[in-house]
């Protein structure tokens, strides 16, 4: 069917997206599994031999070499970071599922109802979602600034002697943080819902309520089951934007990442834009990311790509 | 199979309950709540603004939260004056303007190979860019700063000589990076286009490039509308790339460059304050004017019925 002409047509159309994906994303992606088995400073060359047989002497920088999986050794076991980090990951992921997301719901449900203003409750509730997270962390430390902040006047607890440091205190600068992080999650969750909810057959509902079903069972039994392709997308977006979590801690930090807001994204930066550079040691905390990501990865494609393999 | 994409129109808000309703005691608890939340929603824009309209020796004398003596646009135009935020938001538009055309441009080409002709890895070759396009960005760093470090470009094209630290690497890894949400999208937006106008057309002697662009691409335009919208707010907003990938402060686009700024300003969070208002007109813009656009491009990908 296809001329000569339409096969190069097609061989470019296809190629280079291809080639730009592949260099750019997937490329990199398998390298950071190649990088996280070597040592690496990023001066020098990398030498496909164990790192045994180079030598380390004072002063004398050593190449880049196969170091086994002594990356992921020294992460589990020396690294301070680690386990804050991981620690810190799963409680973001915990309070977008358990906080953000049940929100988002919430707010996608009663205004799919059409409650009067329902408009303007959507326009609002969505507005952070536009915002950046960098515009979102420079405007909430106004919320939580520790003499004129919005919290410590209302509370009164804005004097030097009783004042609450929100974004300083290593065991309340992760929740500040995941209010800020939630006010915008919950908006992105309502607008997948709504969208959700718009696509279930209102005779369903209809069906359900005439059998005698109150609006609650109504919801969690017919419509919410119904809703599966969205779930499984929210879910997704839930547990990535737990992984990516990053600009948040950037700004606030003011780029040198405070205790108690250790993350697994902010480590793997550290190790490459730092001034000695750990290639090996960063590349093996993003494989660790990139094997967590893959769980709901391959749950979401498995979803979408099943329907058309038949 | 059907695969619905949502239309603009089918997203705004029911205008009328699906029953008929009495005054129950369950709406007024609604109204409600949903006041309440759109208050606590507004407050920290709301403040900020308040904040950044008055002068730091006031909110230095009597708070954040206290009334106002001065109300002023002093902070936003020295801001302006006293950084070089023009270049900050140039920096921005040279990203963000290529970056949409292009990632739209290939999404477009590739969705059609793969939804209209009956390839052998159609179905491999959607997965491999819709998982890309899934991963966490800081997966890829690693690599890709060194591969950025490695790429050796004339000094004409990057100013740095590399792809490191140049606007066109930014160009080419927000394009890389969304090109698989687009190609998710787009084709399973041209699976809704009967294929018997591509058929039509093939008897009318139309050659392929013919059918993808002048049939099929039109068509696309309410996938592609949106796309555009949720792309320049993704890519203006994006901080990841820019702070990793850009070292030097002036070729940084706005959004990353706040950072800098909140060092130049550390002082005066009022001005700090202001400009990252001044950063967020362009996404207020985009509130204002293409809000259906906006929520209709986040929710293209995601319902597949």
């Amino acid at each position: 069917m296809l001329t000569r002409r339409d096969k190069l047509t097609v061989a470019a159309m296809i190629g280079v997206p291809l080639l730009l994906d592949a260099a750019f994303v997937w490329i990199p992606a398998l390298a950071s599994v190649f990088l996280s088995f070597t040592k690496w400073t990023g001066v020098g060359s990398l030498h496909i031999k164990p790192c045994s047989e180079f030598p380390s002497a004072p002063g004398i920088p050593q190449p880049g070499c196969l170091y086994g999986v002594q990356n992921y050794k020294q992460a589990v076991t020396i690294y301070p970071d680690f386990w804050p980090a991981v620690q810190h990951n799963a409680i973001w992921l915990l309070v977008f599922i358990l906080i953000a997301t049940p929100l988002g719901m919430l707010f996608a449900v009663i205004i799919d109802r059409g409650i009067k203003g329902s408009r303007i409750y959507q326009s609002v509730l969505y507005l952070p979602v536009m915002l950046s997270l960098a515009l979102i962390g420079i405007i909430w430390e106004l919320i939580y600034a520790n003499n004129y902040g919005l919290i410590n006047t209302v509370i009164g607890r804005n004097g030097n002697d009783n004042l609450i440091d929100w974004l300083g205190n290593p065991h309340l600068n992760l929740w500040a943080l995941l209010v800020e992080a939630s006010w915008r999650q919950a908006g992105y969750v309502m607008v997948l819902y709504l969208a959700g909810l718009k696509a279930v057959d209102p005779s369903l509902r209809e069906a359900s309520l005439v059998d005698g079903a109150n609006p609650w069972q109504t919801f969690w039994r017919v419509v919410f089951p119904a809703m599966r392709p969205i779930n499984i997308v929210v879910l997704v977006v839930t547990v990535i934007e737990s992984l990516r979590a990053f600009d948040l801690v950037y700004i606030t930090s003011k780029g040198n990442p405070l205790r108690g807001l250790e993350l697994l994204s902010v480590a793997v930066t550290q190790n490459i834009v730092g001034e000695t550079q750990r290639i090996g040691f960063g590349s093996a905390l993003g494989v660790i990311l990139l094997v967590i990501s893959l769980v709901p990865i391959s749950v979401f494609l498995y979803q979408t790509f099943r329907r058309e393999e038949r | 199979m059907a695969v619905t994409t949502v239309s603009t129109a089918e997203l705004a808000p029911r205008a009328h309950p699906v029953r008929g309703r009495r005054w129950r005691p369950g709406s007024a608890a609604a109204q409600l709540f949903m006041i309440v939340m759109a208050v606590l929603w507004l407050t920290p824009i709301v403040f900020s603004f308040y904040i950044a309209l008055r002068p730091k020796s006031e909110t230095d004398r009597l708070g954040y939260v206290s009334l106002p003596h001065h109300l002023t646009l002093q902070n936003f135009t020295d801001a302006w004056t006293q950084s070089d935020m023009w270049r900050f938001f140039l920096n921005s538009v040279y990203v963000t303007v290529p970056a949409v055309i292009v990632t739209l441009f290939l999404a477009s080409c590739f969705a059609y190979a793969v939804s209209r002709l009956s390839l052998r890895f159609n179905i491999p070759l959607l997965i491999l860019f819709t998982a890309g396009n899934l991963l966490p960005q800081q997966v890829l760093i690693t690599p890709l700063y060194r591969i950025y470090l490695a790429i050796h470009l004339p000094v004409w094209m990057t100013g740095s000589g590399l792809l490191y630290n140049s606007i066109l690497g930014l160009i080419v890894i927000n394009t890389s990076f969304q090109l698989g949400f687009c190609v998710f999208v787009l084709s399973n937006y041209m699976k809704t286009i009967p294929r018997e106008m591509d058929e039509a057309a093939i008897m009318d002697g139309a050659s392929l490039w013919t059918r993808f662009w002048r049939l099929t691409l039109p068509m696309c335009r309410p996938a592609l509308a949106a796309l555009a919208t949720l792309l320049t707010t993704w890519i203006y907003n994006d901080f990841f790339w820019a702070i990793t990938l850009i070292s030097t402060g002036n070729k940084r686009p706005i959004t990353s460059a706040l950072a800098n700024l909140q060092g130049q300003f550390v002082t005066n969070q009022n001005m700090i304050t202001a400009a990252a208002l001044l950063a967020a007109i362009p996404t207020l813009v985009v509130y204002l004017l293409l809000q259906k656009q906006f929520i209709a491009g986040l929710t293209l990908g995601s319902t597949k019925g």
